[in-house]
């Protein structure tokens, strides 16, 4: 007969739950879900050996265990702490976590590009979430920021390099989903980049998921760039019949074009199954696609503006009234705007737009 | 019924006298109201040799803003549009080739920016969220046109004149407003 495993008790924010020995609290955190969730930049449960990089997941523990209750004297990283039996953590009753939590985004802060306007990953950004909750107003940094020459990953990555937060969490993706990695962390300190060393692309056929996996603007669909804003797309959950993968992939549609593909996220960002660079960068017609239904996004994601979910629309009672005949429009938007222009299919374009590609159009 | 207030008059409907059927006299009144608008300031305005001065807070007509340079300010990001509560702004962004880096002040720029001016509430929201100043709604308002296609502007409509390049078309397109505040 199994012996019954003895479950820990851990008190997180004043909820009590047990848990498994082992966990760590973070996890244990997110069981029970909520606020008590500390925020974590390079913690990815899907990835071995990622977590303790960033410092955004710092708690308090005010009581070490039940045997040793004494409480820890310095904040620890709750991705890399498990938990021990009668422990009891702070999150965000702590002051002291909810300083050191601002401190660390002025950190992260302090390198990384204001450029969100030009960024494509604004929106479902991960730092512009944590620095929206926690971030100061203005920065203190009086220096130069850091920048680096310009690596190519290929065709179907973008690196910029400048907005990176190093959490490590491409490298270790490609460590655990492909065979060969290619990229890493060069060089150390304030130059420490992302790089390939010698100029080569990145094109295994998992080495897509990066692009999910960086939770900040540093790796970007290249296929994507430039196309469209994330919350004017809507997305939809859909599925393909892939040999490579789980083929379960999230579309996001403008009108009828799917401007790019994604793995489905959960609700901490992180990918629900990885998919393959074929799904991700070479399907993007409907007619390659199982359409599901639509993904449900947070409300309070930017992505969510304007996606009236289970919206009713009014029945047009003109042709009624008219007798069948149907309403005459006096002005066809696509007959004199420039935008989105019904014929041309800005997806199809392999990298981003550029003023070449429109002079063609108007010709 | 019990009258509520002692304002109701009966009407007279006696025959009229003799004097009183010329009129003589409800004419000279009505004359005399007349004349006393003539004497009145006048509230017309001579449109449009003369113009009506604007409040500080008018919103009128968008403009693209350049920088000092003349190159363009707006990135493309989406922030005027999904601000517009009309959604009346549609925009397609472009990444900047080396070589045009004298035009666009980004990498990424417009390449079509388009306003539905039959939609545009002139409510000044797009000014507010734009991060890079490069929306302003301007003293002057849209034009009546004989067609509704003459009211989607794009960016030759909406682009401020070059800084550089024409200068005196830049001061005049800056306005009053923006004159006051820079000094």
């Amino acid at each position: 007969m199994a012996e019954e495993k003895k479950l820990f008790k851990v008190t997180i924010d004043n909820i009590t739950l047990d848990v498994e020995p082992g966990t760590t609290i973070l996890n244990a955190a997110r069981q029970i879900g909520g606020e008590v969730v500390p925020p974590a930049m390079c913690y990815y449960s899907k990835l071995e050996g990622s977590g303790g990089k960033c410092r955004t997941c710092l708690v308090e523990v005010a009581q070490g265990s039940t045997a040793d209750p004494r409480p820890m004297p310095k904040l620890v990283a709750s991705c890399r702490t498990t938990v021990m039996d009668g422990m009891v953590v702070k999150n965000i009753t702590s002051e002291r976590v909810v300083d050191a939590r601002n401190g660390v985004v002025e950190f992260l802060l302090l390198n990384h590009p204001l450029d969100c306007p030009v960024c494509d990953q604004a929106g479902e950004c991960h730092l512009q979430d944590l620095s929206y909750e926690h971030g100061k107003e203005g920065t203190r940094y009086e220096f130069k920021r850091r920048t680096f020459p310009k690596h190519d990953l290929g065709k179907y990555i973008q690196l910029h390099m400048t907005r990176c937060i190093l959490c490590y969490r491409c490298v270790f993706t490609a460590d655990q989903l492909t065979n060969k990695r290619v990229h890493g962390i060069l060089d150390r300190g304030d130059h420490a980049e992302i790089a390939t060393y010698i100029e080569k692309s990145l094109d295994n056929d998992f080495i897509g998921n990066v692009i999910d996996v960086c939770p900040v603007g540093a790796l970007t669909d290249k296929t994507f760039r430039f196309k469209n804003r994330v919350w004017f797309l809507k997305p939809v959950d859909a599925h393909c019949n892939c040999s490579k993968c789980s083929g379960k992939v999230t579309l996001w549609y403008r009108g009828d074009e799917v401007f790019r593909v994604t793995a489905r996220k959960d609700q901490y960002g992180e990918v629900e199954d990885w998919i393959c660079n074929e799904c991700r960068f070479e399907k993007k017609k409907t007619s390659d696609w199982i359409i599901e239904g639509p993904r449900e996004i947070s409300r309070h994601s930017v992505i969510s503006q304007g996606h009236y979910v289970g919206m009713e629309k009014p029945k047009e009672p003109l042709s009624e009234v008219l007798n069948g005949r149907q309403p005459k429009l006096l002005m066809d938007i696509h007959s004199i705007s420039e935008v989105n222009k019904p014929g041309k299919q800005l997806s199809m374009i392999d990298g981003p737009a550029h003023s070449t590609d429109f002079q063609s159009e108007t010709k | 019924m019990q009258p509520l207030t002692n304002k109701a008059k009966p009407v007279d409907r006696s025959p009229m006298t003799f004097v009183e059927s010329l009129y003589l006299w409800n004419i000279a009144k009505g004359m005399m109201i007349t004349l006393k608008h003539f004497f009145k300031k006048k509230p017309t305005f001579q449109y449009p040799e003369q113009k009506r001065p604007f409040s500080k807070v008018f919103r009128g007509l968008h403009i693209l803003n350049r920088d000092e340079e003349g190159r363009e300010r707006c990135t493309a990001c989406g922030l005027c549009a999904v601000a517009c509560p009309a959604e009346a702004i549609t925009m397609e962004a472009a990444e900047r080739l080396p070589g045009e880096e004298h035009l666009y002040r980004e990498e990424k720029y417009a390449a079509k920016y388009e306003i539905n001016m039959l939609r545009c509430i002139f409510c000044g929201l797009c000014e507010e969220a734009c991060p890079k100043d490069a929306v302003y709604l301007s003293e002057t308002f849209a034009p009546a046109n004989y067609n509704r296609k003459g009211f989607i502007y794009g960016k030759p409509d909406l682009l401020i004149p070059h800084p550089v390049n024409e200068p005196e078309a830049y001061q005049q397109a800056l306005g009053n407003r923006a004159k006051a505040t820079q000094n």
